[in-house]
């Protein structure tokens, strides 16, 4: 044998040795990540995409999860459901994920959820809203992050329902979100004020306010508070007429979700003060564990972050913990690590409830102020209500669910 | 009155230049994104707005201009039709282009200095932005009325907007005045998209949103009618101001009701005239002839997709029953627009009542699955037997808008309809019966359904029906001169149409398992449109070929680039450039070279 065969096999030998442990590394776990990254859900979901890759990132900096790295795949749903579902094919078939996340849009998220009940695979929704997720249509193989309308209307009725009102009128989009999110507002509102008197309810088409008419219309009516589950577009329209019509200066205003900053920072000054809402005061949570989330959010991309920041990151959070505790990524394992699995999050620790797969993590219920440094309006008063609040017990969960 | 302003650039594109300008809404929202921009980079006070509006408003139809001139000249030759598959891709490309530029984030535009109090009239607060808009669409119908009646270029306008050929045979130079029909009407556009941003919110999405009803104006007011346009803008705009207090569940559907009540009664719009003899889409399908595809190819065709595919990986079993289902459904679609000339913006509607049909018989009936399969087209043929009625006593472009009127009207009942569609929750667990449920499986139920269904429209086009079409298409008063029965040829083929995209529709909801309103938006209905152009409006054969490109390309872009609409645009831009007249078109030419 030539000394230079000996020289090469030598290396050849070293590689080996060297390259081993990573080859004999298990394989990293793949998760499929399903959002409307373009659509009508797309100004929402680039903060939330952003947080996750910054989980990721650190998660695999500090040697992953039970020491595989961990890789997430990015599909664009496009807002569609048939579209989510097509890309759930391909990512459990084709890519052989251990399990789908994500999903921002309520139709695309109960899509989605019932191929992972057909098939059988894990799905963490984690933006929807809408209840039947874990409840009429709930199944043992979804679990969701994001407190759902009912949660958020229900907190917003507790605080309402203590203050004089009684004649109100509400707006909101014309689907199930709209109706849902007044729905569970008036029921408990009724029950704190029996003499709770509604006077119009407004439903407009998503994405396409003509708001002038609908203010009049409102004015007309005459409430003395007006409960708004408008969003996005639609909500900076009808803020701009409202203001103009003084709206604002007449009518008292509930607002399911204004208060995050999603919402809320595209009005820059034009924000309307003295609204309750829900939100996200993400500039107030004083908790180290929060600050650092914060600081951290604020240098890898030169921005606050957002709700749907928050809730990407304890979705993957909760994710990593969950394939923790089973100990791998086999999907029984990991349905039955869901179940009751504790999560220590930047906000404080949250649990995925056994009864439904609803995480209880709450939201913060607030009054709107400008701040006028940051150029924004803000909340302030603000008290973090937690799930576990608002969310009914395990029998009422049952019921729920036996509708399916 | 911003209404107005889109609606009449769009309606003086159409009545001069007869393209369907799907990309009329993307200027409208680049030039409110211009502004918006703009108004904060001018150094000049509170006049930077004004300006802003000004110069975005003249961008916008600079690149109108360009638009034109670099890219629809170059398919003025080819069917008609393919200038509206090019302003397609261009809506994909513009749509990405914002959201590079600006982000996909909301954004708040500017108050109009000078203009943003409110006055009171009549006891209510009125914004006197408002009234300043409401006093702007008058002046502006009036410029145009001017243009139109007292200058050299409007008359040529008017004169090409009646009759086009005419006007070219007197030997006016049709490009340049094409090119400035183009500019005019883009920067209208514009003028409104800048315009609205005091009121509105800027958002990545909002030339979706402008662009159907931006038509719905035009077809009621009669396409290339700008006073026309003027009336029906005021028409919608009191409708949705008082819709909102009379029937306020409706106001998803109320404008495209009013829509075809209008087309029904008054088939050419409020002020539109009635066509002559259509020289537009039948007559351009007419000029050539339909490639054959030999037989050994479809024999290699039909074993390839028999044989293969239990060898494949379980996704591309999914991806081909996808492309089998818009196969069949761009097949269907094809009968209408290639072999009958009849051009339906509105197809969604078989497609979708097809897949509620089954979901719907499944939720509540309980049927068994190869039950609810086979209702699919039952149902979708029923729909199309009601709606086929109306719609086969237009023609041309009012025939494509009472389709649409007819699909928005059935989105918005599947929609709104809680206790029996879900509503847009829509209906869950619609999964084939367990014998069928494997990949392949359904892959060969879907094989058998839609290359029958294929197969059957085949045959349609080539029998005595399939001819008699044609000859209505291509000339509707000689063939009812032989004595045949044009509408109820066309009413006929509407159904057989609504059949086969009713089976689609059923083979897409069990593929799925679940099925939602979308199944019956707009996007549903221009698909199948863009696959036949694609593949080559002459020929059957270019539907499947067009939905299997068009499906392939979207897949696969989808997965690799977030912006998948900035790339699968371009790339559509480049194959309507090479291929004018869709694929197969110019291969058959080609090929008989």
């Amino acid at each position: 044998m030539s000394p230079a065969r000996v020289a090469a096999l030598l290396v050849v030998a070293v590689a080996i040795a060297l390259g081993a442990p990573s080859s004999a590394q298990a394989p990293p776990i793949r998760i499929g990540e399903i959002n409307s990254f373009s659509g009508i859900g797309a100004p929402f979901t680039g903060p939330y995409r952003q947080a996750i890759e910054m989980a990721v990132e650190e998660v695999n900096a500090k040697g992953g999860v039970l020491g595989r790295r961990v890789d997430v795949l990015f599909r664009d749903d496009k807002g569609q459901p048939a579209e989510a579902v097509k890309h759930a094919q391909e990512l459990a078939a084709g890519e052989k994920v251990s399990l789908i996340a994500g999903t921002f849009l309520s139709n695309v998220g109960l899509a989605v959820s019932d191929w992972a009940k057909q098939n059988k695979t894990l799905f963490v929704a984690a933006e929807p809203l809408t209840e039947a997720i874990t409840w009429s249509k709930g199944h043992d193989h979804v679990f969701r992050v994001r407190p759902n309308t009912y949660e958020q209307g229900r907190m917003l009725a507790e605080k309402a329902g203590r203050m004089k009102y009684a004649k109100w009128a509400t707006i909101g989009p014309n689907y199930e979100y709209g109706k849902r999110a007044w729905e569970t507002f008036r029921d408990r509102l009724r029950e704190l004020k029996p003499d709770v008197q509604v006077v119009g309810e407004h439903w407009p088409t998503l994405g396409k306010l003509e708001a002038g008419p609908f203010v009049t219309a409102i004015l007309n009516q005459n409430p003395e508070a007006l409960y708004v589950s408008l969003f996005g577009s639609d909500w900076i329209a009808f803020v701009r007429e409202a203001k103009k019509r003084g709206l604002f200066d007449k009518t008292f205003v509930v607002g399911i979700l204004l208060g995050e900053p999603e919402y809320i920072d595209p009005l820059g000054l034009e924000a309307p003060e003295g609204m309750l809402v829900t939100g996200y005061p993400w500039y107030d949570i004083a908790t180290p564990a929060h600050k650092d989330f914060v600081a951290r959010f604020t240098k890898r991309h030169d921005k606050n972050p957002v709700l749907g920041s928050l809730v990407g990151y304890v979705t993957y959070l909760s994710i990593f913990e969950a394939i923790r505790k089973a100990g791998g990524t086999d999907t029984d394992k990991l349905v039955a690590a869901f179940r009751g699995l504790k999560v220590e999050t930047p906000i404080g620790p949250i649990s995925y409830r056994a009864s439904d797969g609803q995480s209880t993590m709450g939201a913060w219920v607030g009054t709107t102020k400008l701040d006028g440094k940051r150029g924004v309006g803000v909340m302030v008063n603000h008290e973090y209500v937690a799930g576990e609040k608002v969310l009914p017990s395990d029998d009422d969960v049952k019921k729920l669910r036996s509708g399916s | 009155m911003v209404l107005f302003l889109i609606a009449s650039g769009l309606s003086l594109i159409f009545g001069v230049t007869r393209v369907v300008n799907f990309a009329h809404g993307s200027f409208y929202m680049l030039a409110a994104y211009l502004a918006y921009t703009l108004t904060g980079a001018l150094p000049l006070g509170a006049g930077a707005f004004y300006v802003a509006v000004g110069l975005a408003a003249l961008a916008v139809g600079a690149l109108g201009a360009a638009v034109e001139i670099t890219l629809l000249r170059r398919v003025y030759r080819a069917p008609e039709l393919y200038q509206l598959l090019l302003t397609f891709a261009l809506v994909l490309v513009v749509s990405d282009v914002v959201k590079l530029v600006w982000g996909s984030e909301n954004k708040t535009g500017p108050a109009a200095p000078g203009l943003a109090g409110a006055v009171r009239v009549a006891g209510q607060l009125v914004p006197t932005y408002d009234l300043a808009l409401i006093a702007l669409g008058p002046a502006v119908a009036a410029a145009l009325w001017w243009l139109f009646y007292r200058t050299r270029w409007g008359v040529l306008i008017r004169a090409a907007t009646l009759d086009r050929e005419m006007v070219a045979l007197l030997g006016v130079d049709q490009a340049r005045l094409f090119t400035g029909v183009f500019a005019l009407g883009s920067a209208l556009a514009g003028l409104a998209g800048a315009l609205q941003i005091p009121r509105q919110a800027l958002t990545t999405v909002m030339d979706a949103a402008i662009i159907t009803e931006a038509f719905v104006v035009v077809v009621i007011g009669g396409m290339g009618s700008v006073p026309g346009a003027l009336l029906a803008a005021i028409v919608i705009g009191v409708i949705d101001a008082f819709g909102v207090l009379v029937l306020p569940r409706a106001t998803l559907v109320l404008t495209f009701v009013v829509m075809a009540v209008v087309l029904v009664v008054r088939p050419w719009g409020l002020l539109g005239r009635p066509e002559g003899q259509a020289r537009s889409a039948g007559g351009a399908v007419a000029a050539a002839r339909g490639v054959e595809i030999p037989g050994a190819v479809i024999a290699a065709l039909i074993t390839l997709l028999v044989v293969v595919p239990p060898l494949l990986p379980t996704f591309y079993v999914w991806v081909l029953v996808e492309i089998l289902a818009f196969a069949l459904f761009a097949a269907s679609l094809h009968l209408l627009m290639g072999t009958g000339g009849m051009v339906s913006f509105g197809h969604a509607a078989a497609f979708g009542l097809g897949a509620y049909g089954a979901a719907l018989l499944v939720r509540w009936a309980k049927a068994p699955m190869p039950l609810a399969f086979a209702a699919a087209p039952v149902a979708a043929a029923l729909a199309a037997l009601t709606i086929g009625f109306f719609c086969v006593r237009l023609s041309s472009i009012y025939f494509a808008m009472l389709t649409l009127a007819f699909a928005q009207i059935a989105y918005a009942i599947v929609h709104q309809w809680y206790d029996v569609t879900g509503g847009d929750n829509g209906l869950l667990g619609i999964w084939p019966a367990p014998w069928l449920a494997s990949p392949v499986r359904y892959y060969y139920l879907a094989l058998a359904a839609c290359g029958v269904g294929i197969a059957a429209l085949a045959a349609i086009g080539r029998a005595p029906f399939g001819l008699t079409l044609r000859a209505a298409r291509d000339h509707a008063r000689r063939a009812e001169a032989v004595g045949i029965d044009v509408r109820a040829h066309q009413w006929l083929a509407f159904i057989v149409a609504g059949f086969f995209g009713g089976i689609a529709g059923g083979t897409f909801v069990f593929l799925k398992g679940s099925v939602f309103p979308e199944s019956l938006a707009v996007p549903v209905s221009i698909e199948p449109l863009v696959m036949v152009l694609l593949g080559g409006v002459h020929s059957l054969a270019g539907a499947p070929l067009g939905a299997a490109l068009y499906k392939l390309l979207d897949t696969v872009v989808t997965r690799y680039t977030e912006y998948w609409q900035l790339v699968l645009g371009t790339m559509l831009v480049v194959i309507v450039l090479a291929f004018p007249r869709g694929i197969l078109g110019v291969l058959g030419v080609r090929g008989r070279a």
